[in-house]
């Protein structure tokens, strides 16, 4: 067994810690090349992850790189290297911490490169850019350890897909690497361990006892739709008194902003409450927390940029607004409280709407039961595979044989093909565009075997495009003054190409006054006391897993329901009176006319994106029908479809077949492939993502991918990107898996209900954002009138 | 479906495609083609973009050709991405081109991307007039009864944004007819101060809609 420093023992002592068992199996496993450490939050897994490192460094080791810790998120590596430097300072050891992330400052991140420490905390985005480096050999040379945080958060993404890849460079580079995985939350413990090595371990720690889950109880009942659970402040504000820390968790970035504001007009007691999401800057971000880590707050207002790891000693109670969308994502938030090893977590839920109170339910029962979602992820995107190689070239000439060894040994990509392998190199080379080559102008061209830039100069602009988080085109926003400005955040170009001087808007939990744009730069002042314009910023969609849908479906075929709050309950009998509950075993439809239009519901409860595509593929068919579809809207549970006739024989429009010919049609030209194919040529460096942020305003804009996506279409129909495209938006945004699922599962019972007016289940549906027009005859009708009015209403007609 | 424009005195049909047509003289012109973009980025270092733009924008003209049976034709700047990209243009685009140009009266007016001469055949001048109209690539601002370029003006209708024509008084902008070519929203200050108060959009797309120019 791998020992500690005594130095390092005798300060564990001093302190009076005592290693968990858990712990104590990290060290002795330490020569296992990989490891899996599932252990509960507060279980100091970090520091678990850690041990091995201590205790090979020792007191004084020789310089270089030992360990590469890498997490996805950037205020986790700071926090990590406060935390790891507590000990190591106290015990006198000679090993230099340091993290490196896109907020690192150049000069830093350049000695970094030239002096690498002992251990360097990282993100995989940062971790992309250090291995095109030419000198990546040399910075890595002698690595011995790569330790993953959250593994089972990046395994969700391309993020994940792109850091084995890297992680199998460093192998190759370092054939002893050890590697550790760390996790709280995983559902499928041995697919998490194939993708961290082929031959992982597996160690288990004690999960601790059951959180202390509610439904937090309001006075007042939630509004029938919207997300912001601001009926419920009253009763957050009482719950935070009654706390030392409460972390209030929102789903996206708007809701937080507003709920925020709404807060502190009721925080009558003026507590100390701060905020804290992706689009607040840095300054803003570091402050909260200091204040939080200083125990100066007794409250943020967050997003998921606090779902993962830091270390809040004294959370002591997580509040949910909002469904949660998928249960494993719930667990680990609910973990944010109370960071004590072998104490339960305390947290609540507040539903924000009628429907989520039902998905609130279904997810309290889900926890209580022990059930943890989770989608199994397909084969390694190449889209990540097509930047991957971009990115070993800038670092240096290549063999293409090596390279293809070296990337199947990454658990996702354990199954390319040579074939497959070989059309992402002719595509990064080439273009691979089969009716025309770009033979005189190759981005890789080879020369004695090996694969390098044609033109070297092109590394800058490949560095500046590696990784796979894909941002919308942001702008910061700054307070207008001499200075130049305190800043506060950023905001998407749309939501500030929309403002107007004078318009106001919410950021950071004040309102400002839109002044103008200068440069790239929002400039504004402050605003107290105005109704704000709502910031739109690009909050994440998650689609309700399939678990929690099945258990809301279940929910519904009780004879009563004791459990939910008594306005729900009402609610659903009212349903089922008028009309009828949907169950799992039939799809149930609605019709009924409203204000002047036909509607048609679809109680799908197959997520948000299947419903979407659902409604997509469903108008379709009610157009060639000639029944003049008008538009759609989707939320997680149903699809709400208005026109101008109504739906009598619902039966062959949601016949699988045809559907599954109307996704092929669809596909080539909706809007959903098209951002799909965005992400895709981004990633893989068709287009480069830095045109899109440098965009001056007032100049001419680059054309948009769009055009490349209907020219491919046109010419090139087999390219590989519109291959990847595809195969990314039947997983992705079209979901079309669980639009399948659900008609397998239903079969030919398909219900359809004619009413003469809404029906309560039907109703919040009206309320919802995110209305998508139809463009078919009657749009195209519609956009003549207006012209029409437009000119009358000029005088020009 | 065009829309007709009564400009100076004459009748002028602006086409869905960003074409303007002339009947009276049996005359097409456009703007701002961009033929051989894809290949000036690859030359530069920069992104493998589906090099098919020139294509798409021949198979373009050629249908407008067709449908009007224009004897002339005037391209008004910008025609090529730069002044290589017109000697890199491919044998079967360059083919095509000729193929088009032969037995019409061809004229190149010089753009900013384009100022020098072509090695293409056709006439090429810094601007034309011709009737009531000066053709030029970039409009100056003191001129009347003029028709340029350079700007690719877009508006947006229905939730939908589309290059359009800009018209008043003095002036017509065309869109820009290249495919790979990005856009400059109507209310971008240089075209709100360039434009009359009263001015018209004319959206593109599948048939010419006109709306009053947002701004």
């Amino acid at each position: 067994m791998t020992t500690l420093p005594p130095a390092l023992s005798d300060w564990f002592a001093a302190k009076g810690w005592t290693l968990h068992p858990h712990q104590m199996d990290m060290l002795q496993r330490a020569a296992d090349p990989a490891t899996l450490l599932i252990a509960p939050t507060g279980g100091g897994k970090t520091l678990a992850g850690f041990l091995p490192t201590l205790a090979e460094l020792g007191p004084t080791p020789p310089p270089g790189l030992h360990t590469l810790y890498v997490s996805p998120l950037k205020a986790l590596t700071a926090d990590i290297r406060r935390n790891l430097r507590t000990p190591i300072e106290g015990a006198g050891l000679a090993i230099r911490v340091e993290d490196r992330t896109g907020d690192t400052t150049y000069t830093q991140r350049r000695r970094q490169r030239a002096d690498p420490p002992h251990i360097l905390l990282t993100t995989p985005e940062s971790l992309a850019l250090l291995l095109s480096y030419e000198d990546a050999p040399r910075i890595f040379q002698g690595l011995q350890r790569v330790i993953i945080d959250e593994i089972h958060a990046l395994a969700e993404s391309k993020r994940g897909d792109q850091l084995v890849l890297q992680i199998a460079r460093l192998q190759s580079l370092n054939p002893t690497l050890r590697r550790i995985g760390l996790s709280a939350t995983v559902e499928n413990p041995p697919a998490l361990a194939r993708f961290l090595a082929p031959d992982t371990a597996i160690l288990q720690a004690d999960p601790g006892p059951d959180p202390d889950i509610s439904m937090l109880d309001t006075d007042d009942a939630p509004p029938w739709s919207g997300g912001g659970g601001r009926y419920a402040i009253p009763a957050i504000l009482n719950e935070i008194t009654r706390h030392r820390t409460t972390l209030i968790f929102h789903n996206t970035r708007a809701q937080a902003e507003l709920f925020f504001h709404d807060l502190w007009l009721q925080n009558s007691d003026s507590l100390p409450i701060g905020i804290h999401h992706g689009s607040l800057a840095r300054e803003q971000r570091d402050r909260v927390e200091a204040a939080m880590a200083a125990g100066a707050l007794c409250a943020v207002v967050c997003t998921g940029s606090l779902d993962l790891g830091i270390d809040w000693g004294d959370v002591d109670l997580v509040i949910q607004v909002g469904a949660p969308k998928n249960v494993k994502r719930l667990v680990q938030r609910i973990g944010r409280a109370n960071h004590r090893y072998n104490a339960p977590s305390k947290a609540l839920l507040v539903p924000a709407n009628r429907f989520e109170v039902v998905e609130c339910q279904a997810a309290l029962d889900a926890v209580r039961a022990h059930t943890l979602d989770g989608e199994p992820r397909g084969p390694g995107p190449r889209d990540v595979l097509c930047q991957h190689i971009l990115a070993t070239a800038c670092a240096g000439p290549f063999d293409a044989g090596q390279l293809y060894r070296e990337i199947i040994t990454a658990g996702p990509y354990a199954l390319l093909t040579q074939a497959e392998f070989d059309a992402c190199l002719d595509f990064v080379a080439t273009g691979g565009y089969a009716l025309k080559a770009y033979d005189r102008w190759q981005r890789l061209k080879q020369t004695h075997g090996k694969w390098h830039l044609r033109d070297p100069r092109a590394a800058a602009l490949i560095r500046q495009n590696l990784g796979t988080i894909l941002d919308v085109d942001t702008l910061k926003v700054r307070l207008k003054n001499q200075f130049g400005g305190t800043p506060l955040g950023e905001v998407e170009e749309d939501f500030a190409a929309s403002l107007t001087p004078g318009d106001t808007f919410l950021i950071g939990g004040q309102i400002v006054r839109y002044e103008g744009l200068r440069e790239l730069t929002v400039e504004v002042s402050r605003a107290p006391g105005r109704d704000p314009k709502v910031a739109v910023f690009n909050g994440t969609k998650f689609a309700t897993s399939t678990l929690l849908a099945d258990r809301i479906l279940q929910i519904f075929q009780a004879d009563a329901w004791p459990d939910l709050p008594a306005h729900t309950a009402h609610w659903l009998s009212l349903q089922r009176e008028v009309s009828r509950l949907p169950d799992p075993h039939s799809l149930l439809l609605e019709s009924f006319p409203h204000d002047g239009r036909e509607h048609l519901v679809i109680y799908g409860f197959a997520g948000r994106n299947a419903q979407q595509t659902l409604g997509l593929l469903v108008t379709k068919q009610m157009e060639s029908q000639g029944l003049a579809p008008l538009g759609f809207v989707a939320t997680d549970y149903a699809t709400l479809i208005w026109g101008l006739d109504p739906v009598t024989d619902p039966v062959p429009l949601f016949d699988p077949e045809t559907l599954r010919q109307g996704l092929e049609v669809w596909l080539s030209g909706n809007a959903v492939m098209k951002r799909t194919f965005r992400a895709t040529a981004i990633i893989s460096g068709l287009i480069e993502r830095s045109h899109q942020g440098r965009r001056k305003t007032g100049r001419q804009a680059t054309f948009s991918s769009d055009i490349l996506y209907d020219t491919l279409r046109k010419y090139d129909p087999d390219h590989l990107l519109l291959q990847i495209t595809r195969e990314e938006a039947m997983r992705g945004l079209i979901d079309f898996s669980r639009i399948e699922n659900l008609l397998q599962r239903v079969g030919d019972k398909i219900t359809l209900i004619r009413r003469p007016r809404v029906t309560p289940l039907a109703a919040p549906l009206f309320f919802e954002p995110g209305r998508i027009p139809v463009h078919g005859s009657g749009r195209d009708r519609l956009a003549s009138a207006e012209a029409q009015a437009l000119m009358q209403a000029a005088g020009l007609a | 479906m065009h829309h007709t424009l009564f400009f100076h005195g004459e009748s002028l049909h602006l086409r869905p495609t960003g074409a303007l047509h002339w009947p009276a003289r049996n005359l097409l012109v456009v703007s701002d083609l961009h033929l051989g973009k894809s290949e000036r980025l690859a030359r530069r270092g920069g992104s493998l973009l589906p090099p098919y733009e020139t294509q798409a924008t021949l198979e373009k003209l050629d249908r407008d050709l067709d449908t009007t049976r224009a004897s002339s034709v005037i391209c008004l700047g910008d025609s090529f991405d730069d002044t290589a990209s017109a000697d890199g243009i491919d044998d079967h685009s360059r083919l095509w081109l000729a193929r088009l140009m032969a037995g019409r009266d061809w004229t190149w007016i010089a753009g900013n991307h384009d100022p020098g001469p072509i090695e293409i055949g056709g006439t090429h001048r810094d601007e034309v007039a011709l009737g009531p109209f000066t053709f030029r690539h970039i409009a100056d601002p003191r001129e009347t009864a003029e028709v340029s370029g350079h700007y690719h003006p877009k508006a947006r209708l229905a939730g939908q944004s589309r290059p359009c024509f800009l018209a008043d008084a003095k002036r017509l902008i065309l869109p820009a007819y290249g495919v790979y070519t990005g856009g400059l929203r109507s209310h971008e200050p240089v075209l709100t101060t360039l434009m009359a108060k009263d001015a018209l959009a004319i959206l593109t797309g599948p048939r010419a809609l006109a709306i009053p120019m947002p701004r």
